[in-house]
């Protein structure tokens, strides 16, 4: 049995792509600059030499028509796994998604199945600004029909792609440009992560920090601090938003009482909102403390690195937090 | 000239589509259908004769005004009657209703309640024929009002870039909601909208159902060979407004009675008789044969059941 190995993010992606693409014919991608330039962040490099234009499809700047022609050939047999170059640009093909691809099994009695995926990515760190940097889940989280996933990590970079290009539902599957070139240890061979379950990536006692995406790192970080100082916090990642795995969250504000939700998006409607109160609906008796949510800033992402550092949740700031919680 | 089976069947097609809209507009004045509902009266040739120049499994994408595209591809008067209602038995199992109504077993991926919301969905169908090969075309219908939407423009382009199987048909009725084509497009001449993507396009009077097959069959066989898409116009009229509380203050009496005297069924009734393909007694006998299916489609809607509470979260994921 081949041992694991250690790749980046972004090696996960695309050997996702490419082992799926291998597997099942049907399985194409199309997006802008996927192709021939082999994506804007390289995730899908080679893919193009490897299985030829017909299933590696370069668009015209047509957000649009991108989603809603997925979904076209998503319910007549194919399996598209079509690119939004930067989660900011979804917003161009929002009636696509929204009213659209997340609705049409609903409204047919369930005559009609969407097996969609739509890769993008997001957030703040390389100062591209307000329409390069946002965090978006949280419109995502509000749409019944889709489901939505961000991971964290290669290994469930990986599995977690695998297992939307499989599903039968349309999945919005948001990559982080900050993690591209993170690196960890993946499984050999063919492997999923389940869709729609959380992962405990740190065990601890005294206070859980639930988070997701590049927070889960930065929360790890965080964690690793705060143990030098005798604290033993646990780190719970989501891995997907929609649907939330309140089971395995609860479980852990079970254990340790306390939770702090860590999300780089925006504080204010965020999904730190939704979890906070899922936590209260599920398990106030649980609770020893207020929930505490360490989000990002209300603003729209500035592009100077002192004030985009300062619109992002920190490790300075988690810890901060947390020894409040704590103290 | 077409033969007497072919004529029957598109006259009492478009006699089904007639009597169906009529039936769902006193459904609604007697409030014992709800909602909404637009009527495609009026328009019947276009649908019929659209869908007698395709294959039974070519695939359409549907409007807000999708009532007799359902009927023209085969949808089951009873199914749609009891999804306009809202009802169990519905073609949606009573989730869809009037602007979402789909009937995939006949191709048909639905109405939608967005204006231009099938052109996407029509687009990738057509990307998907020619990927797998399968030798199908897309009939993608949408209005006058829908080619000024941005996705119209981003579908036309991708599919003429990549040369999908898909004929874009516009119903042009000559109003949007109640502006007209005269106050919402820059040219009244939609066909010149399919230049802008190099794409074929051709115009046909809509309210003349041979007219309509006969274009509609010419690009079919071009699209289904490969040669790329089409843009289509069938100019034609819908008698009813909007919808039902559309006083219709944008037109004229005399503009709906100018169209009405080219009533698609009463022209094509007239022509068969002359041209002895069908007797007049033929032509009755019809019409009260989609009277008796109609009222029964009425009485099995009726008596259906709505659908059960705990259907509230059924098929929203696979």
């Amino acid at each position: 049995m081949p041992d694991a190995k250690t790749v980046a993010y972004w090696q996960a992606v695309n050997a996702a792509l490419a082992e799926e693409m291998e597997r099942d014919p049907k399985v194409f991608i199309m997006g802008e600059d996927v192709a021939i330039y082999g994506g804007a962040y390289g995730v899908t490099r080679g893919l193009y030499e490897r299985f030829g234009g017909e299933r590696v499809r370069d668009t015209a700047i047509s957000e649009a028509a991108i989603v809603g022609a997925g979904l076209g050939a998503a319910v007549t047999g194919m399996r598209p796994v079509v690119e939004i170059m930067y989660v900011d640009f979804m917003s161009i093909a929002m009636d696509q998604l929204t009213n659209q691809v997340a609705k049409i099994r609903y409204m047919f009695g369930g005559k009609i199945k969407v097996p969609l995926v739509i890769r993008t990515e997001g957030g703040a760190g390389r100062t591209l600004g307000a329409h390069h940097s946002q965090s978006l889940e949280a419109w995502f989280a509000h749409i019944p029909g889709i489901k939505v996933v961000m991971p964290a990590t290669p290994a469930d970079a990986k599995g977690l792609l695998k297992s939307a290009i499989r599903e039968d539902n349309p999945v919005v599957f948001i990559e982080h440009k900050m993690l591209y070139n993170t690196k960890g240890e993946v499984p050999a061979g063919d492997y999923t992560v389940p869709i729609g379950k959380a992962d405990v990536k740190r065990e601890g006692t005294d206070l859980t920090i639930v988070a997701h995406s590049r927070m889960v790192l930065v929360a790890l970080e965080g964690a690793e601090e705060l143990a030098r100082e005798g604290s033993s916090v646990e780190v719970v990642d989501l891995r997907t938003i929609l649907p939330l795995d309140m089971d395995t969250v609860l479980a852990s504000v079970g254990k340790t009482h306390k939770v702090m939700i860590v999300h780089e998006a925006c504080k204010t409607g965020g999904v730190g909102g939704e979890i906070g109160m899922r936590i209260v609906e599920g398990g106030f008796d649980l609770l020893d403390a207020p929930i505490v949510r360490v989000a990002g800033a209300d603003v729209p992402m500035p592009k100077s690195h002192v004030l985009e550092s300062l619109a992002v949740p920190s490790k300075e700031r988690i810890v901060e937090a947390a020894r409040g919680m704590l103290g | 000239m077409i033969g007497k089976k072919d004529a029957l069947s598109y006259l009492k097609q478009m006699m089904q589509i007639r009597q169906f809209e009529d039936k769902i507009m006193d459904l609604l004045a007697r409030n014992i259908a709800e909602g909404g509902s637009h009527l495609y009266a009026g328009e019947e040739a276009v649908a019929v004769g659209v869908m007698a120049a395709i294959r039974p499994d070519d695939y359409i994408t549907s409007t807000h005004r999708g009532h007799g595209h359902c009927i023209a591809k085969g949808g089951k008067l009873d199914e749609l009657m009891a999804e306009i209602l809202g009802k169990r038995t519905g073609c949606c199992k009573g989730k869809g209703g009037s602007l979402h109504l789909a009937d995939v077993a006949t191709g048909n991926l639905g109405a939608n309640g967005v204006v231009g919301g099938g052109l996407g969905i029509a687009t990738g169908a057509g990307l998907s024929m020619k990927m797998q090969k399968t030798g199908k075309v897309v009939v993608c219908f949408f209005g006058d009002g829908a080619t000024n939407q941005g996705i119209f423009h981003e579908c036309l382009n991708m599919a003429s870039v990549w040369k999908l199987p898909v004929l874009y048909v516009c119903e042009n009725n000559h109003y949007g909601m109640s502006v007209s084509v005269k106050r919402a497009s820059a040219v009244e001449d939609l066909t010149k909208k399919a230049s802008a993507y190099d794409m074929p396009s051709e115009s046909a009077d809509g309210m003349d159902v041979l007219a309509v097959k006969e274009v509609a069959g010419k690009w079919a066989e071009h699209a289904r060979s490969g040669k790329g898409p089409v843009l289509l116009e069938f100019e034609t009229y819908r008698y009813y407004g909007h919808s039902r509380s559309d006083p219709r203050a944008y037109r004229t009496r005399e503009e709906e009675e100018e169209w009405r005297s080219r009533d698609c069924i009463e022209s094509f009734w007239k022509k068969m008789v002359d041209a002895k393909v069908l007797t007049e007694q033929e032509c009755t006998g019809t019409g009260s044969a989609v009277t008796r299916e109609i009222d029964a489609a009425v009485e099995f809607a009726v008596a259906s059941p709505d659908p059960d509470p705990a259907e509230l979260y059924e098929d929203l994921y696979a």
